[in-house]
């Protein structure tokens, strides 16, 4: 298993802290998913920080903060190196928002601060699109995990470009790939490993479901399936049938 | 002293950031502080003063996607 800035996860799920129904919803979530990692952010302390991160922490699951609503490349960085204090960890899922209707990523700011927190010991996972010239520049810029959208954020519409995902797993053979953001069902999160990515990040299918805990039971069978079928080396599809059952020795009863 | 406390104006007397925490009542809390737009580390608080009109963010732990 392709590592994550050193570090091996036992589950190939990641998943998302925030719009439970209550928090002890969020922990049963978290259980039922099995997922190793937990995305968290930064925000006013308005009473209720203390008690979240004492729930988190008892969920023995590594964090992952977020910059998430940051749209510069200076709230982004100065949000990573609060996160770094508070959470203890040089791990940062780096979001540079372009679009306020699509949250998709500014791609220069990006880049920017993904060079920027790089070079001060961040891990840095950074929200981007499946572009792959991006994918590049991230590279370059000291980026060992890229982490493609499937679809805007909190859309539920699972892959959006499965030619663009497939070819980003392509050319970056030796990168771990997180599909991140707009994945609604698990068949999408099953697709999305059976197309080689190393593990797949979402929040709000699961919190948003009508039954949290199972959806995330849901998902956690639906990525181990997609793993173990991407491993297993598909069958390439064909346009014309290929009849299974044997046709010689058939009875001749005409 | 009046400064903005996370988008509020408050009224304090401390100058040192330390010292404003405490009497702000994040005196034991998991918070990471800005002043002004910029970082300012555990470390450096207690060197870190205020002063009439600083812009004082307190970020706390939070749910995230």
């Amino acid at each position: 298993m392709r590592d994550f800035y050193g570090v091996r996860l036992d589950s190939r799920l990641m998943l998302g802290t925030a719009q439970y129904p209550s928090p002890a919803i969020l922990a049963e979530a978290f259980r039922a998913s099995g997922a190793g990692v937990a995305t968290v952010s930064l925000r006013r302390e308005q009473g209720a920080g203390q008690d979240f991160w004492a729930l988190i922490r008892e969920l023995g699951v590594r964090v992952l903060p977020n910059t998430a609503g940051c749209y510069t490349v200076k709230e982004a960085v100065t949000t990573a190196h609060m996160a770094r204090e508070v959470f203890e960890t040089p791990w940062i899922k780096l979001e540079v928002i372009g679009h306020a209707d699509t949250l998709q990523p500014d791609p220069f700011g990006l880049v920017e601060a993904a060079r920027i927190l790089a070079d001060d010991g961040f891990a840095v996972f950074p929200y981007t699109t499946e572009d792959l010239v991006l994918a590049d520049r991230l590279i370059e810029a000291g980026c060992r995990v890229l982490m493609p959208w499937g679809a805007p954020i909190g859309s539920g519409l699972g892959l959006n470009n499965r030619y663009g995902l497939r070819a980003l797993r392509a050319h970056f053979p030796e990168v771990p790939l997180v599909v991140d953001a707009g994945l609604g069902l698990p068949s999408q999160a099953a697709e999305a490993m059976e197309l080689g990515y190393d593990a797949v990040l979402l929040n709000t299918a699961v919190a948003k479901a009508g039954d949290p805990v199972a959806m995330a039971r849901a998902f956690a069978l639906a990525v181990e399936a997609g793993r173990l079928a991407w491993a297993a080396d598909p069958m390439e599809p064909r346009d014309m049938a290929a009849p299974s059952t044997p046709v010689i020795g058939k009875a001749w009863l005409t | 002293m009046k400064i903005t406390l996370n988008g509020e104006p408050r009224e304090v007397t401390s100058a040192n950031l330390t010292k404003t925490l405490e009497e702000l009542g994040f005196g034991a809390a998991k918070v990471a502080t800005a002043v002004n737009g910029a970082f300012v580390p555990v470390a450096a608080r207690e060197t870190a003063q205020l002063a009439e009109g600083d812009r004082l963010e307190v970020l706390a732990p939070m749910q995230g996607g």
